[in-house]
This record gives structure tokens, C-alpha cells and sequence, in this order.
């Protein structure tokens, strides 16, 4: 077929080389194909060269101090004493009192919206929630040193410690100065709350009518169907979420620095000043002088990589074991 | 799913013992209506008390970003300590040469990876970039800032907005490619089929037709992630690191709203303590100004052709 | 007066027809096909001669491997994976399965219009028809040629009328049974020797249906189509031979007024005689 002035729409087919052309497009899809080969190996290749250029950078003060690095308190530049235990103590129990404070209110408010909101509540809660994630969390940090530290000083320390005497277990115990272990486990909280509650969310919406259905039939109460018909069938999904949420907690760094005193110290009362791995980085990297010490904030981010790496690879395998066996179910 | 169910035992005539049973169960079903009836009222604590804080942070925001923004604020440089007035102009500027940088670090790599992941759906490998991309996205951000700090500071031996917006840029990518692998995802195959049977090749089938099918979701998942990584502070610490002057240099230190905000924070001064409400205020109006148009972008997805 | 007329010439062009094809060597050529998705054997060993400018119909129970045979002619089965081809097909006496040759330079001359009407969601009315122009080695229009041609096509396809005044707008709008159209334009506008259709009426509605048919009964003149249908009412009315399948064997193939008058095979009595399928 020729266009009007005569040019052929298609190579024409008369004899037999044109017509089945073998170059050119092969060329282009092999460049295609290396192409996004090459980005989807980014994501491997970061996470080796940030393990490499970090553990190296760390390497010197993990072989000078060994197991020691991990268990020993000193910290002293000046000295060259380097020992990560109050920081590492610090990241645990920080993110200890953030999941003991967000997980029962992220499932109760994953319950209320699967269970019990009307739809169209559903949808403003559920958003205000997730909206908690998209604040800064410098802006935590900004709002706890000027909002949150205030009221936990005057009336919420005291309250704790001299009202409900809770000073005999040992864990409010001590001055109420503001900046504490408690104050950043309180912020922490908030911040993981929605990452907790989203997936506790989408796994409860995802456990099938019948469950619930099956277990009012039997004449259980609403509540009796949520605890003993719904909840089971979510727990590993929900247990995916809380480690996601530890997994952020952990390695909150600008909210944490900025409330929890920055005190190199282990100290049984959560009134006291601490310090976790990401603020002792925040606070002391720019400053290090000594290739000592920036060697030994380099094995701190290690061990901190490490460690998130592991907490972030088991939420991830067990919200994706859930996904994948309750998709297997309802197909 | 099929619930197992007790089999049923055939009617009896009630013996004493179950008319006991009985009663016992009408008081312990009250006890039980009780109990139930608590815990959801528990279950409606926990969703109040879970927006409260929100509530609580938007409304110090509004009331103390508010009273310390002013047209200064968005056109004046940082005055130093014991001067009033002055703004953040710098710090906003330099936000927005951030976000750009990160942007063009990791919206090609994440689309590119997202690509390949929707493309390969069952292949070993992408198994393995879909997970490693998971956990690279709860990799603390700021890990990320000392990689960049040794990556692209230290070699270099000054701070420089580049080493900042590649640490953001970093952190955009496992977020852009598994939204750009679910929108791709959703192109339905008779497209990609339409496409091949005209004769185009693969890459051109992906690029002009799949990809630009996909692209409003995409666009829509890369603005989510602008708008997550433009609060970030600590990947910024020891990269951008903050300059009180005039600077747009990507060679140099950058300022940016997050870095000033913090410092601003944790100084001394009622003056730099309003500034900081007014930076937040900012700050978070960005984010919900990016994010307000994800939305809209989502609203705007194509219509899937074939008609379902 | 003038049906008897219309009537004397469709018997002429009967006869000139058949008497090219009788001289004319097939447009395409199938030797001992076999196709497998995986370990499945979806097409096994078949052997098939398509004549120019006449459509060829297959037939068959859903999953006997019809549609399957037919992306086997333009090299689209081989795009799903784990699919693959064995034996020969020849379009003009080339093996498009040879060594060497490109499966899309084997697309662009062999067009194909689905089951679902495709057209590209984020492209025009104009776009979607010129789509496959574009991907034409060595060959640039300006934007006049272009919709010279684009005009072509969609007046080929019986659809210029309807959309001449939107040509612009998104394709998405057009009903089904003009989506459809559409995509048989896009297919048209490339010039392709052979046109392969797979159910193209089976998600459209009555009407839409008779416009596509008497569309394909047009085209004829100047190409050669086949047309896979679960529909014998269709094959009968559009085609000139059909082939049943059956198994994913061909069972038969025959012009089309002996196959549903007089067919060889059991098989193929029993299926065209509704005894199953």
C-alpha cells in the first residue's frame, strides 16, 4: 500500500530481504532490559556499600574493644575509652516503653476502625492516624521540648512518682527534670503509632466476615468474637506491625535527641536522662576530632544497621507470610 | 474457609444438671454482655486517645507557627543572636534545592527498579530487590546521612548540599520503586499485548504505553515520597549541614527548613524559639501541600481501557 | 432489480476470487505446529494453508487451543512465559520462526485486534491509530500524511462518520463496539498483509457485532484475515474456510459451506451439530 504521493507505508514485501528485518528493535530491549537491571541492582548495591564504607569506617574500634564494645559503659573520647553499652541500653528501652504505650492503642484503634466505627468515620480517623507519619520528626522533637517536657514535669513526674508511689519499683525514681528516658519513650510512641496501626489495620480488614460471623453464631459477645475469632486469625500480622514500629523506633534519631537528656549513663529510673545509638551519631559526629572516636561512631551506626537490618527483615517476612496466606485463602 | 462445627447432639429431655447449667449460663452471659460491652468502650478510648496528640501538635502549631510567621520570614536571612526579626528564606530555599536533588537521584533509579520489579514479577532476583528494598526503607535515615558523610563528604573534605540531597535521593528510592511496581502492576495485560501485536518492541511497549498508562499513580507514589523526605533532618546533620547565609551552590552547605527548625529548637533564644514554630509551620504546610497534590493526581488515574 | 444485481456481482467476484486463489500459492503456511505453555501441548502438530484475500475462520470448544494457533502466527505466544513454538509457519514462503528473524518486525506485517477492545488509555482517537506508525523503521510523516492515513484507516474500519469531530479527545470515550473498531484501524493503519482477529465480536453487543462482521467481509478485498470465533453462525457468515479444532488438533478444514453442510469428520459433525462445546 503506497501513499498518495507514492511513498510505501510499508517496506514493501516484494522479494525477500526487506520484509522480515532482523536488527534494530533487539538492540533497544537488550539496553531496556540492562537498563532497569542496573536500578533494580541499586537497591542491593546501597545496601552493601553502606554496610562496607560504615563497617570499615567502624572496623578499627570493633577489633580494639571487641565484645567489650557492646557491653562496656565507658565513654570517653578524651580518653579514647569507648564502650556503646548506655546507647545500645538506651535504643532498647526507649523503644521498650514505645511499644508498651502504642501497641495497645494502635490495635485498639485498628479494632474500633475494623469492628466498631460506622463507614464513614472509617475513613477521617483513618486518616488523621496516618497523618501522625507524615509529621517531621523534628517536629516531635519541637513540640516535645516545649509541649511535652513541661507537663511531664510538673504534674505527670510527680503525680507518678509521690501520688501513685510508683517510685517503690524503682522505675520513677529521682529528679523530674523533663529531658528523660520517658519522655522520649512517649514521643517514640506516637511516632510508631501509625506505623503500627496501619498494618494491624489492613490485617484485620483483610480477616474474612465468615470469622466473625461464624463466632456470633455460636453466641459469642462482640467482644468474645474480636478476642477470640478475630484477633488470632491477625496476630502474626499484627505482631509484623510492632516490630515495624520497633524497627522505626529504634532508629528515631531528631525527636529522641532532643528529649532524652543526652546523658552517657545507664540509670534504672526512667526519669533519667539517657542517651540512645542515633543521638549519641546526631550529637557527637560532627564534633569527633579523633579518628578514635569517629572510628568508634562509625561501629555505633554499624551495630545500629545491624540491628535494624535484622528487626526490619523479620517484620517484613512475617507481615509478607500473612499477605500471602490469607491472599491464599480467600482466592 | 469452612469453621468447624460442633455436631449436634440430639435433644434430650433437660436433667437436673443442665437446667443448673442453664441458669449459670444466663448469669454468666450477663457478666459476659458486661465485659464486652467495657472493652469496646476500651476500643473507643484507644481511637480518641490515639487522634488526641495530633490534635494536640496541629493545634500548638497553628497557634505559635502563626503568631511568629510573617512576610520576613519567607524573604529575610537568619539575623544573628541578639537581633530581631529576620527570617528563613535561605533555609526554604534550600529546601527546595534538596527535595530537587533528591529527586532526580531517586526518581530514575526507583522508577527504573520498580520496572524491573513489576516486569519480572516471579524471578529470584526481584524476590530479592522487592525485600532488600523493604528493608533499605526502614533503614534509619541516619545511617543514611553518615553513608553519605563518609561517601561523598570526607573524600571531598567540606559539606555539601550534593552529599545532602544524594542521602535524601537515597532514601526515595525503595519507596518510588514499589509504588511505580504496583501501578505498572495494574496496567492490564491486554495493553502491554495490544501493544507488541502493532509491532513495538518490548522497552517501547513498557516506556510509551505501559509506563505512561501507569503514570499518574506514579507521579502520585514519587510525591508521597517527596513528601516524606522533606522533613527528614537527621540524613541532612553531617551532608547539607545547615549554612546561616545565602547559598545555592550544590558544592557548599546548603541550609534547609528541618536543620534550622532543630537549631532553632534546642538554642536558648524566646526569639529563635518562634522561629522555630513559624519553621515547623512551614515545613509541615509543604509536606501537606505535596501531599494534597498526590491526591489529586490519584483522582485523575487513567480509566482502564477494555471497560470492566 | 438491484439486489439481483449486487447479487450477479458478488457471484463475479466469487468466481474471480476462487480462480486467483486456485493459481495463487497460500499467504501463509503452517507446517506441523506445536505449541506448549509450560509442559501443556496446547497446539499439537498442525498443518494449515491460509488463501490471500479470503477469511479463514477457526472454530472450536473453548480451550481446544484456537486462540493459541492464532498467536502462533504473528509470534505472540512466545510473549508469555514459559510458552513455546515448534515447526514452521511461512508467510509468503519465509519462515517467520527462521533463525534471525525479529518477532516484531514479524508484528508490524501481521496485524492482530484482541478479544477486548484495547485502545491506549492515555492516547487520542488520532494517537491510537497512528500508534502503530510510529514504530515503523525508517519511515517519518509529516502531520498531514498522518491523518491521511489515520483517515484511511478509520474510514476502512466503517468508523470515520462517527469520530471525524473528536479526533482529538480520548479513546476511552468511544462505546465498545467503537472501541473495538478503533482497534482494528490501529491495525489497518500499518498496512499489515494478514489480519488476525481472536473473538473480536465476543465482548460486544448485537449491533456492534454486525458492524464489525460486515466489516470484516469488506476487508477482505485486500488482505488476508483469520478470525478465531466460539460462534459458528459467525464463521458461517463471514468466512470463506474454516478450520475446527479440536483438542488442540486440527480436526478439519474445508471451505466454509462444506463444513457446515457436509463435514468429514464425526468429530466435527458432532460439535457443529451442537452435540457438544
Amino acid at each position: 500500500m503506497t501513499l498518495p504521493d507514492g511513498r510505501a507505508v510499508v517496506e514493501a514485501r516484494e522479494g525477500d530481504g526487506a520484509t522480515l528485518s532482523i536488527h534494530g528493535a533487539a538492540i533497544g530491549d537488550r539496553v531496556y532490559t540492562g537498563a532497569i537491571t542496573f536500578f533494580a541492582l541499586c537497591v542491593p548495591l546501597l545496601l552493601l556499600a553502606i554496610a562496607w564504607e560504615i563497617g570499615v569506617a567502624g572496623w578499627p574500634t570493633l577489633h580494639k574493644f571487641g565484645f567489650g564494645f557492646l557491653t562496656s559503659s565507658d565513654w570517653d573520647p578524651v580518653k579514647g575509652e569507648f564502650g556503646a553499652a548506655p546507647a545500645i541500653y538506651g535504643t532498647i528501652v526507649s523503644s521498650i516503653i514505645a511499644l508498651v504505650l502504642a501497641t495497645p492503642l494502635a490495635i485498639g484503634v485498628s479494632l474500633f476502625l475494623s469492628e466498631l466505627a460506622p463507614r464513614w468515620l472509617r475513613q477521617p480517623v483513618g486518616f488523621l492516624v496516618d497523618l501522625l507519619a507524615a509529621i517531621p520528626s523534628v517536629v516531635y522533637g519541637l513540640w516535645g521540648i516545649f509541649v511535652l517536657l513541661p507537663v511531664l514535669r510538673d504534674p505527670v513526674m510527680p503525680f507518678l512518682r509521690d501520688t501513685l508511689h510508683l517510685d517503690k519499683t524503682g522505675l520513677f525514681t529521682g529528679p523530674a527534670y523533663g529531658p528523660s528516658m520517658l519522655a522520649a519513650g512517649i514521643i517514640l510512641a506516637i511516632m510508631v503509632l501509625p506505623y503500627i496501626a496501619s498494618v494491624s489495620r489492613e490485617v484485620l480488614l483483610a480477616v474474612p466476615r465468615s470469622q466473625r460471623e461464624a463466632a456470633l453464631a455460636l453466641g459469642a459477645t462482640r467482644w468474645e468474637a474480636i478476642w477470640g475469632a478475630v484477633l488470632p486469625y491477625a496476630r502474626s500480622g499484627i505482631v509484623g506491625g510492632v516490630i515495624l514500629g520497633l524497627g522505626r523506633a529504634l532508629g528515631e534519631t531528631m525527636a529522641v535527641t532532643m528529649l532524652i537528656g543526652n546523658r552517657p549513663e545507664i540509670a534504672a529510673s526512667l526519669f533519667a536522662p539517657g542517651y540512645t545509638m542515633a543521638s549519641l551519631l546526631a550529637n557527637e559526629f560532627s564534633e569527633a576530632s579523633s579518628d578514635a572516636h569517629l572510628s568508634a561512631l562509625m561501629a555505633v551506626a554499624f551495630v545500629l544497621f545491624v540491628i535494624t537490618l535484622i528487626v526490619n527483615g523479620i517484620a517484613r517476612w512475617l507481615v509478607w507470610q500473612v499477605s500471602r496466606n490469607t491472599s491464599g485463602r480467600t482466592a | 474457609m469452612t469453621t468447624a462445627t460442633p455436631p449436634m447432639s440430639p435433644p434430650l429431655r433437660p436433667t437436673l444438671r443442665q437446667r443448673a447449667f442453664s441458669e449459670r449460663t444466663v448469669r454468666t452471659l450477663k457478666r459476659r454482655r458486661i465485659v464486652s460491652g467495657l472493652m469496646l468502650a476500651v476500643l473507643i478510648g484507644a481511637a480518641v486517645l490515639a487522634v488526641l496528640p495530633l490534635i494536640f501538635i496541629f493545634g500548638h502549631l497553628l497557634t505559635l507557627g502563626v503568631s511568629s510567621l510573617s512576610w520576613d520570614f519567607f524573604t529575610k536571612m537568619p539575623k544573628p543572636v541578639g537581633e530581631t526579626g529576620g527570617g528563613l528564606a535561605n533555609a526554604i530555599v534550600g529546601t527546595l534545592i534538596l527535595i530537587g536533588l533528591a529527586s532526580a537521584v531517586g526518581l530514575p533509579v526507583g522508577v527504573g527498579a520498580g520496572l524491573y520489579l513489576a516486569e519480572r514479577k516471579g524471578a529470584k532476583l526481584a524476590n530479592g530487590v522487592r525485600f532488600l528494598s523493604d528493608v533499605l526503607n526502614g533503614l534509619p535515615s541516619i545511617v543514611m546521612g553518615i553513608f553519605a558523610w563518609q561517601f561523598l563528604v570526607r573524600p571531598v573534605g567540606h559539606f555539601s548540599a550534593l552529599a545532602g540531597g544524594v542521602a535524601l535521593g537515597a532514601m526515595m528510592i525503595p519507596m518510588v520503586a514499589r509504588t511505580t511496581e504496583e501501578m505498572v502492576g495494574i496496567v492490564p495485560v491486554s495493553l502491554r499485548e495490544a501493544a507488541l501485536a502493532l509491532g513495538y518492541s518490548r522497552w517501547r511497549t513498557s516506556l510509551s504505553v505501559v509506563l505512561r498508562t501507569a503514570s499518574a499513580g506514579i507521579v502520585t507514589g514519587a510525591l508521597v515520597a517527596i513528601a516524606r523526605i522533606a522533613g527528614e533532618t537527621a540524613p541532612l546533620l553531617f551532608t547539607a549541614f545547615g549554612n546561616q547565609f545565602w547559598s545555592t551552590s550544590l558544592k557548599q552547605p546548603i541550609s534547609a527548613l528541618p536543620l534550622q527548625v532543630f537549631s532553632y529548637a534546642i538554642s536558648p533564644y524566646d526569639a529563635w524559639h518562634s522561629l522555630a514554630w513559624a519553621g515547623a509551620l512551614v515545613l509541615i504546610a509543604l509536606i501537606f501541600i505535596i501531599s494534597l497534590v498526590a491526591r489529586f493526581a490519584t483522582r485523575a488515574r487513567f480509566a482502564t481501557g477494555g471497560g470492566d | 432489480m438491484a439486489t439481483e444485481r449486487s447479487n450477479l456481482q458478488d457471484d463475479v467476484s466469487l468466481m474471480t476470487r476462487h480462480a486467483a486463489t486456485i493459481e495463487a500459492p497460500p499467504r501463509m503456511r503452517v507446517g506441523s505446529l506445536d505449541a506448549y505453555f509450560g509442559s501443556v501441548h496446547a497446539v499439537k502438530g498442525v498443518d494449515m494453508q491460509i488463501r490471500d484475500r479470503q477469511v479463514t475462520a477457526i472454530i472450536g470448544p473453548s480451550g481446544c487451543g484456537k486462540s493459541t494457533f492464532l498467536r502462533c502466527l504473528n509470534r505472540m505466544h512466545e510473549t508469555v512465559p514459559t510458552a513455546r513454538v515448534e515447526g514452521e509457519v511461512e508467510l509468503d514462503g519465509r519462515d517467520i520462526y527462521a533463525r534471525g528473524v525479529n518477532a516484531i518486525a514479524v508484528r508490524k506485517h501481521i496485524g492482530m485486534v484482541f478479544q477486548r477492545p484495547t485502545p491506549f488509555p492515555t492516547m487520542s482517537i488520532r494517537d491510537n491509530v497512528a500508534a502503530g506508525l510510529r514504530v515503523i523503521d525508517g519511515a517519518k510523516w509529516s502531520r498531514a500524511e498522518t491523518d491521511q492515513i489515520v483517515e484511511r484507516a478509520l474510514t476502512r474500519a466503517v468508523l470515520w462518520n462517527e469520530v471525524k469531530d473528536r479526533l482529538s479527545t480520548s479513546a476511552i470515550g468511544l462505546s465498545g463496539g467503537q472501541q473495538q473498531r478503533l482497534c482494528i484501524a490501529r491495525a489497518l493503519a500499518t498496512e499489515p498483509t494478514v489480519l488476525l482477529l481472536d473473538e473480536p465480536t465476543a465482548s460486544l453487543d448485537p449491533i456492534s457485532t454486525q458492524a464489525v462482521e460486515e466489516l470484516v467481509y469488506e476487508l477482505r478485498s485486500d488482505m488476508t484475515i483469520v478470525i478465531v470465533t466460539h460462534n459458528m453462525q459467525q464463521a458461517a457468515r463471514v468466512s470463506d474456510s474454516t478450520a475446527f479444532f479440536l483438542n488442540g488438533e486440527l480436526v478439519e478444514m474445508s471451505d466454509t459451506s462444506a463444513i457446515f453442510t457436509t463435514p468429514r469428520d464425526d468429530r466435527t459433525e458432532a460439535y457443529i451439530t451442537g452435540r457438544f462445546g
